[in-house]
């Protein structure tokens, strides 16, 4: 059973039905899901969720679904992670990693946004499905299209990572590699979506697929027992998942799930590509676009296309936003490997310096509960790293050998070892 | 000064089904006026009341964002390519 109304532009307010519609033939606004929260809230309990399979699915009533969902069934529901060891780096006293670098299949965030949006478009009876993405959508998608036995076309940037580019082939997509950025490959996907009537998931079925985004939230709110966290970091790109974390919580107060205890919201970018920060430090709406030039690539969207909706969301719930050196987006990754073993890509290790940056300015306080989106995996992104990490010692296979090297690397430690 | 002009799905109902159509100007306003003028009431589909390009549209002058050129002004010659492009979410 559904409870999606219809669909409602953004900026005009103008209404349209359950279709594969994604701008408003008004005025261009984005097109966003309209529910029955009276029908929600009467249907939707902490016990029923409680009893429901461990993926994202567990919060359907709040998903732009009308049958049972076929894709994803193992997606979402990623760990909380406790991050004590990070927290007495940063000098907090509750910090916690929402680790979407291990969710199923294909580590990223963008496992959630997909399962959402091939099951809507097997919904509405696509065979093909396709994107444009910076890597990560295009590897979930492929995942997601084999395992449902949907066509799969993925279109990227030249220059991924090795590890995003075979991370998508393997599925057996076509995988077409475009001349130029993102924002290059996102227009030309425009005008293929417009043309071959394909579900672009990114594209005509963007009002479904950002809706995946609210269970990233879902998760951290029953996680932490059904309260929201007082402060919450997140990178954004596009401008997704801010936006959807906001409308998420809102929505759990709205159906009784949660107390509005008030959750300050902040965006994380790279200073290489930083259009959204530089607006929200200007204290401006518009967004000027800018040509990327950072190491985090699956961030690096000159042209947001919902970031007037990341600043709305940020200032709307009284947070902040910072951009951080690619110098400091690597130590970013290393600190959150080193202190909490968590292993994941330049967009994550934005959101950590970021986190780090914003506390040490006092924007987010040291007594409050912080929860930062850690959202994709580092094995996807290794030439990114391999320069700044320390290489293996390489020795014969003799005990004297080794001892020569452990005197070398610890001599204090050095005669206790070889008494003992 | 005849240039290509690519409408997006959302505006072909302007332009009867057409997905490319001509149109004169030395400019992108100017553009942007002459289609008013062959095909009413598509201006305020890309425009808002203040003239400036609406916060969701791209315009693009042979693929680069006339947001990089200078904007409205954005001189044309002869043979040029405009797309009007709806934007479009990706990343995070």
């Amino acid at each position: 059973m559904s409870f999606v109304t219809g669909l409602q532009c953004r900026e005009c307010g103008q209404e349209y039905p359950k279709e594969p519609l994604h701008v408003c033939e008004t005025c261009f606004g984005p097109l966003e899901i309209q529910y029955d929260y009276d029908g929600i809230k009467k249907s939707m309990s902490r016990e029923k969720i409680a009893a429901r399979e461990r993926n994202l699915w567990r919060y359907r009533e709040l998903l732009p679904i009308d049958g049972e969902p076929s894709v994803g069934l193992y997606s979402g529901f990623t760990p909380l992670v406790r991050a004590h060891r990070l927290g007495k780096v940063l000098g907090v006293r509750e910090l916690y990693i929402k680790d979407d670098s291990v969710n199923h299949p294909t580590f990223s965030y963008k496992d959630r946004v997909v399962s959402v949006a091939i099951s809507k478009a097997i919904e509405f009876g696509f065979d093909t499905v396709s994107c444009a993405s910076t890597g990560n959508l295009a590897n979930s998608v492929a995942a997601h299209a084999a395992k449902a036995g949907l066509n799969c076309y993925v279109f990227i940037p030249d220059g991924l990572e090795q590890g995003k580019i075979i991370g998508s082939a393997i599925y057996g997509p076509k995988t077409v590699s475009i001349k130029g950025n993102y924002d290059d490959v996102n227009r030309l996907c425009s005008e293929i979506g417009d043309k071959y009537g394909w579900a672009f998931v990114n594209v005509n079925l963007r009002p479904y697929y950002s809706e995946g985004a609210k269970t990233h939230g879902f998760e951290v709110a029953e996680q932490l027992g059904w309260k929201l966290p007082k402060h919450i970091v997140v990178a954004s790109a596009g401008g997704t998942i801010l936006p959807k974390l906001a409308k998420g919580f809102k929505e759990l107060i709205k159906v009784g799930l949660v107390e509005d205890t008030g959750c300050k919201i902040y965006s994380a970018q790279a200073a290489g590509c930083a259009p959204i920060i530089n607006a929200l430090h200007k204290g401006t709406d518009l967004i000027s676009p800018v040509k990327p030039n950072t190491i985090a690539s699956s961030i690096a969207i000159g042209n947001p296309a919902d970031g007037y909706y990341v600043i709305q969301a940020v200032r709307e719930s009284g947070g902040w936003g910072e951009s951080v050196t690619d110098e400091e987006i690597l130590d970013g990754i290393k600190l959150l490997a080193q202190t909490e073993g968590i292993f994941t890509e330049p967009a994550g290790g934005t959101e950590v310096a970021v986190t780090k940056k914003l506390i040490e300015n006092g924007q987010i306080p040291r007594d409050e509960l912080i929860v930062i989106g850690i959202t994709g995996n580092g094995y996807k992104t290794l030439e990114t790293v391999a320069a700044s990490v320390a290489q293996p010692f390489t020795i014969n296979a003799t005990l004297q050998d080794f001892d020569e090297l452990f005197h070398q690397l610890q001599p204090a430690a050095n005669m206790k070892a070889v008494a003992s | 000064m005849p240039v290509r002009v690519r409408m997006p799905t959302p505006l072909r109902k302007f332009t009867q089904g057409a997905d490319e159509v001509n149109a004169q100007g030395t400019n992108v306003k100017a553009i942007v006026d002459d289609l008013e003028k062959s095909y009413p009431g598509i201006k305020e589909r890309i425009c808002d009341e203040s003239g400036k390009v609406r916060r969701f549209v791209n315009v693009y002058v042979n693929g680069d964002d006339i947001r990089f050129l200078q904007n409205l002004e954005t001189a044309l010659k002869e043979g040029d390519n405009i797309s009007i492009v709806p934007a479009i979410a990706g990343g995070y």
